[in-house]
């Protein structure tokens, strides 16, 4: 694996995202309440935008979720699975903390 | 199309026959031709009063005016009956044309009683039935003078109101000992006397007018009464009761009944073959009837007769009245008198909160025959239908539903008439709801059209939809079992400053994109903080997040504000110089601004530098919060202009600038009635008058178009102020997200009315603390985006990425078209179309 730092973690504010560019691709980056950290796609499946480190993050039902800031629809933080539409999935990304800093993995 | 009908007179009950019979009769046998002697179409007599005050003319259309534009029917307005002809089966017009008939039914309605009294002819003195009539009434009235009605009837009463709301000091004369003495008892009536004058209306009952006095300048000066009062006033109206228009029995050879009016049978029919006469001009078998429903009864059994469905008759008539004054409930239905053999009457009054309840039974107390409510009639409708049924509940329960018992739409045999104005039952009601067709009263009344009349009947279709156990639930979403208003009021009393602690006590879970912004704007309404401080910025949805409009291909738009659209050459050219600068594209917008699109995110705090240098600031086209207000040229250029509407368009958006609501507001203010700046269409809009200002609310474009309705006219500059602080303070406080002004007015039962009461008449006492809310906003405001320029951590979000801020986000391609950017085509991995179906209501700004 291949970890590249991306910020501090204080450059990742609770319950926010951020966007990241790794290896050409680009990433959203999310910390929850629960102050877990996930990496998802940054690119709106649904309209091909580079926003979704701009959407609200939140539950569903427990589960912890970002919604589209374009549609609105929902994804798994966790899995990247789409919450309201079973066939669309967001890629997930290898995240973790060290001293104080978040990094990812690409491949 | 081979036979004519012809119908003399255009009011209600006449428009009515004419939509039925041409319902009814998708052969198209019936050409018809209808005489009406008004300049106008018929309209909405028994909503008359609002004319006075709010309404606009247009305003009392009734439904169904399509049926103008069919070629069947042949509308003549102006025209009046001058002769029927029997013999030859003719109408003389006062136009001179003679027309044939196969088919006439006469609808002639009323004229208001004139009591022979010396002066009752003189200038000054005025009745109460058409738009006319108003436009006179108003044209002659006073502020602060007195004004007089003779009659203390239901109409009586409205037009003392009337005068009120024109700021005059209305007295009433009734001759009987108590107000509407043909509706309510003695105990009743001794309530509704102190109810009125607590109104600010003087009550003399037990006197007439003697003599109406002529003052130097030949109209009325004073007004002496049979008690000797003598009251100075110059405008007088008679309301002291109705006559049948039947001018026309003569050359018709039409039989009267004995009190007037043309004498008909059951079905409606004349002696003369083929002649009808319906409304309040019918005295069916020898009476008539003064009400809008038993005319409506009556057009629809002549329509059936016409339309070959057989001999439908008029069934009787349902006599039930309520009093449409603000703050005066009064309801009489059934033997309100007990006048029936061996009635039995259970009364309640409460002198201290001033009502009065009658029931009257019969005599073994099982049946309900009638009643009076005064004071409170809230339980009118569900009394009214109950009348000649057995009593589901003991009285006491039914009066007092509250105290537990059977009250409520539960008690009602599924027969009873809920609405009485469209003769629709409780069976049909529960029809459509349990059908599915109908989940809310907006849809019972398109299914049913019940409610679409005078409108008492709307909290029993509330009722209905309750018991059917359609659950109109109220929560925001799945972490907040409550709305928006009462997460208000929870903020507002508990002080709550997070989002984080306000879900952990009212809510569950960590929140969502529904409840997080809807937070963020209570938050913002309640605050001074910046809409990006610290958690606040969490919870903002993406425009207000980075205070522009996120665009599809995920760039912003930038809308800096144009105070009503007044802007210097200079400034237009900082704004074209930027957007070259950045390569933005340009568009003026509807909301008489400038658009600039395509910024990435990494560019909006250089745009906005330069922008706040050149003293723009924020045009919240991302908030849900003011947006613009519109403006005309108004006198400052245009030659019809009689106010300054673009200083006080300026003067509004600057005041109202950074309001956060529950949805966008927009505004509008036009120099005259021309209307150029199309204040109607907006939640707000404000019309020059030769006074000062008419206010109008509740108006949008949009998916569902709405005219702004009359909210108090002719205000100086200051009232106008005072009265839209109130207005946008209470909808910001009250409404649900996503509400906009129409939709929240409409929510209320009363709608306009109420708005009217709490903004314009303080009936809640919170007019104060609404004033003081809005100076709070207005003190604390500051520009958004100047803010953010100054505040190193806020400006530390405005990147592409957090590990290459500079770096443009390699998914963002523009193409050209016309000269300037355009977002290139994407190519979607997943069809666009597919995922969480939202309602466009739910697009961020
Ligand atoms: C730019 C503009 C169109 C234009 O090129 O003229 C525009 C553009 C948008 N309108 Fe609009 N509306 C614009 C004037 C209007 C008008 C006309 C007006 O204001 O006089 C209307 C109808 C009047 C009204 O609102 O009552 C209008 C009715 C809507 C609606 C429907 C609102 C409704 O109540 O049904 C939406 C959707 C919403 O807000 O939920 C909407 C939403 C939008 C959004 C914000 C959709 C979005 O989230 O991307 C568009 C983005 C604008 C941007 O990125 O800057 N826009 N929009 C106009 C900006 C005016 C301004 O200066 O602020
Ligand atoms: C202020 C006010 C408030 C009211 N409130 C209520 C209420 O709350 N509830 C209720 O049930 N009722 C109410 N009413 C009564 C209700 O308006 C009438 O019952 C209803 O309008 C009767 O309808 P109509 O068609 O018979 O008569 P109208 O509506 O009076 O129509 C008759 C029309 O015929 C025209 N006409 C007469 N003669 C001729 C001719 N020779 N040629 C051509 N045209 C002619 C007249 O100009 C008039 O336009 C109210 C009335 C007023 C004035
Ligand atoms: S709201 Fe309508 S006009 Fe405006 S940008 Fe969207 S689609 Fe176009
Ligand atoms: S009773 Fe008048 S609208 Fe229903």
């Amino acid at each position: 694996m291949n970890w590249q730092r991306i910020c501090s973690e204080s450059d990742l504010p609770t319950e926010f995202g951020v966007a990241a560019l790794v290896d050409g691709h680009t990433v959203a980056v999310f910390r929850t309440a629960a102050d877990e950290v996930y990496a998802l796609g940054n690119v709106d499946p649904f309209s091909g935008a580079g926003v979704i480190s701009r959407g609200i993050v939140g539950d569903r039902d427990g589960e912890p979720t970002v919604s589209s800031p374009m549609h609105k629809q929902a994804f798994s933080l966790r899995s990247g699975q789409c919450l309201d539409d079973p066939e669309t999935r967001l890629p997930t990304y290898p995240v973790r903390r060290r001293a104080e800093t978040i990094e990812i993995a690409t491949s | 199309m081979n036979r004519t009908l012809v119908v003399i007179g255009h009011g209600m009950v006449g428009h009515r026959l004419v939509e039925e019979v041409r319902e009814r009769d998708p052969e198209r046998h019936w050409r018809i031709v209808v005489l009406g002697e008004e300049p106008i179409p018929a309209y909405d007599r028994v909503g008359l009063s609002a004319y006075m005050t709010e309404a606009a003319a247009e305003e009392l259309v009734l439904s169904g005016q399509e049926v103008h534009r069919d070629e069947r029917v042949r509308l003549c307005t102006g025209v009046g009956a001058e002769r029927v002809d029997p013999q030859a089966s003719t109408v003389l017009t006062t136009d001179g044309e003679s027309i044939h008939y196969d088919a006439l039914v006469l609808a002639t309605g009323s004229r208001p009683f004139v009591p022979p009294v010396e002066g009752a002819e003189l200038p000054g003195c005025h009745v109460y039935r058409t738009l006319d009539d108003l436009d006179g009434i108003r044209a002659a009235s006073e502020t602060g003078a007195e004004g007089v009605v003779v009659g203390g009837g239901l109409l009586g009463l409205e037009a003392a109101d009337a005068l009120r709301e024109l700021g005059m000091r209305p007295h009433v004369v009734e001759l009987a000992p108590r107000l509407m003495p043909v509706q309510v008892d003695e105990g009743g009536g001794a309530v509704l006397g102190r109810l009125v004058g607590e109104l600010g209306i003087e009550v003399h009952t037990g006197a007439a007018v003697d003599s109406v006095h002529k003052g130097p300048h030949g109209g009325v000066s004073a007004v002496s009464l049979t008690d000797g009062t003598v009251i100075y006033t110059d405008l007088l109206v008679f309301s002291a009761g109705i006559r049948p228009r039947d001018e026309l029995a003569e050359s018709a050879g039409l039989e009267r009944g004995q009190r007037g009016g043309y004498l008909v049978d059951n079905g409606c029919r004349t002696g003369q073959p083929g002649v009808w006469a319906i409304g309040e001009c019918a005295a069916v078998d020898g009476r008539c009837h003064g009400l809008v429903a038993p005319g409506y009864q009556m057009a629809s059994a002549v329509a059936d007769q016409l339309t070959g469905r057989g001999d439908t008759e008029f069934g009787g008539a349902d006599e039930a009245t309520k009093l449409k004054l603000v703050g005066v409930d009064v309801a009489s239905f059934g033997d309100a008198h007990g006048r029936s053999d061996g009635a039995l009457e259970v009364t309640y009054a409460n002198n201290a909160a001033g009502t009065y309840a009658k029931l009257v039974l019969d005599d073994d107390a099982s049946t309900l025959l009638g009643g009076v409510l005064v004071g409170d009639a809230e339980t009118y409708n569900t009394l009214r239908p109950l009348v000649g049924k057995p009593l589901p509940a003991a009285p006491e329960q039914l009066l007092f539903p509250d105290a537990g018992g059977g009250g409520g739409t539960g008690a009602l045999p599924d027969d009873a008439t809920v609405c009485s104005c469209h003769n629709v039952s409780k069976a049909d009601i529960a029809g459509v709801i349990s059908s599915g067709r109908a989940e809310d009263v907006a849809a019972i009344k398109s299914c049913t059209k019940a409610g679409t009349g005078c409108g008492s009947c709307v909290p029993m279709l509330k009722g209905l939809l309750d018991e059917a156990g359609v659950v109109t639930s109220n929560a925001l979403c799945e972490h907040f079992p409550r709305s928006r208003s009462e997460l208000f009021e929870i903020v507002r009393a508990t002080g709550v400053e997070s989002f984080s602690e306000l879900i952990s006590r009212y809510g569950t879970g960590r929140g969502c994109d529904i409840c997080k912004p809807a937070v963020a704007s209570i938050l913002a309404g309640l605050s001074d903080a910046h809409i990006l401080d610290d958690e606040q910025a969490t919870l903002q949805d993406t425009n207000d997040r980075f205070l522009a409009n996120m665009q599809r291909n995920g760039t912003y738009s930038v809308v800096p504000r144009v105070p009503a659209g007044e802007i210097t050459p200079d400034k237009l050219i900082t704004l074209g110089q930027v957007a070259t600068e950045f390569g933005l594209y340009t568009k003026i917008t509807g909301g008489q601004r400038v658009d600039m699109f395509g910024a990435r995110v990494e560019q909006l705090p250089e745009i906005w530098r330069r922008l706040v240098d050149a003293g723009f600031e924020s045009g919240h086209a991302y908030g849900k919060a003011l947006r613009t207000v519109k403006s005309c040229v108004g006198t400052d250029w245009c030659r019809f202009g009689v106010q300054d509407s673009v200083s006080m368009a300026v003067r509004l958006e600057l005041r109202y600038r950074g309001l956060r609501a529950p949805h966008k507001i927009k505004a509008g203010v036009s120099g005259c009635a021309r209307e150029c700046a199309e204040a109607r269409s907006k939640d707000f809009g404000v019309i020059a008058t030769e006074k000062g200002w008419n206010l109008y609310v509740g108006g949008n474009g949009g998916f569902a178009p709405r005219h702004a309705g009359l909210l108090a006219s002719d205000l100086d500059d200051e009232r106008l102020v005072v009265l839209l602080d109130r207005f946008l303070m209470f909808y910001v406080r009250t409404a649900e997200r996503l509400q906009r002004t129409a939709g929240w007015i409409e929510s209320f039962d009363s709608g306009l009315e109420h708005v009217r009461a709490v903004v314009v008449d303080d009936v809640l006492g919170i007019a104060s603390d609404l004033e003081e809310a809005m100076a709070r906003h207005i003190a604390d405001y500051t520009d958004e985006w100047a803010a953010v320029l100054g505040d190193g951590e806020k400006l530390s979000r405005f990147v592409s990425f957090v590990n290459a801020p500079e770096a443009p986000d390699p998914t963002i391609e523009f193409t050209e078209e016309r000269g300037q950017i355009r977002p290139a085509p994407i190519d979607l991995p997943t069809p666009a179309a597919r995922g969480r179906e939202f309602s466009s209501e739910e697009v961020s700004a």
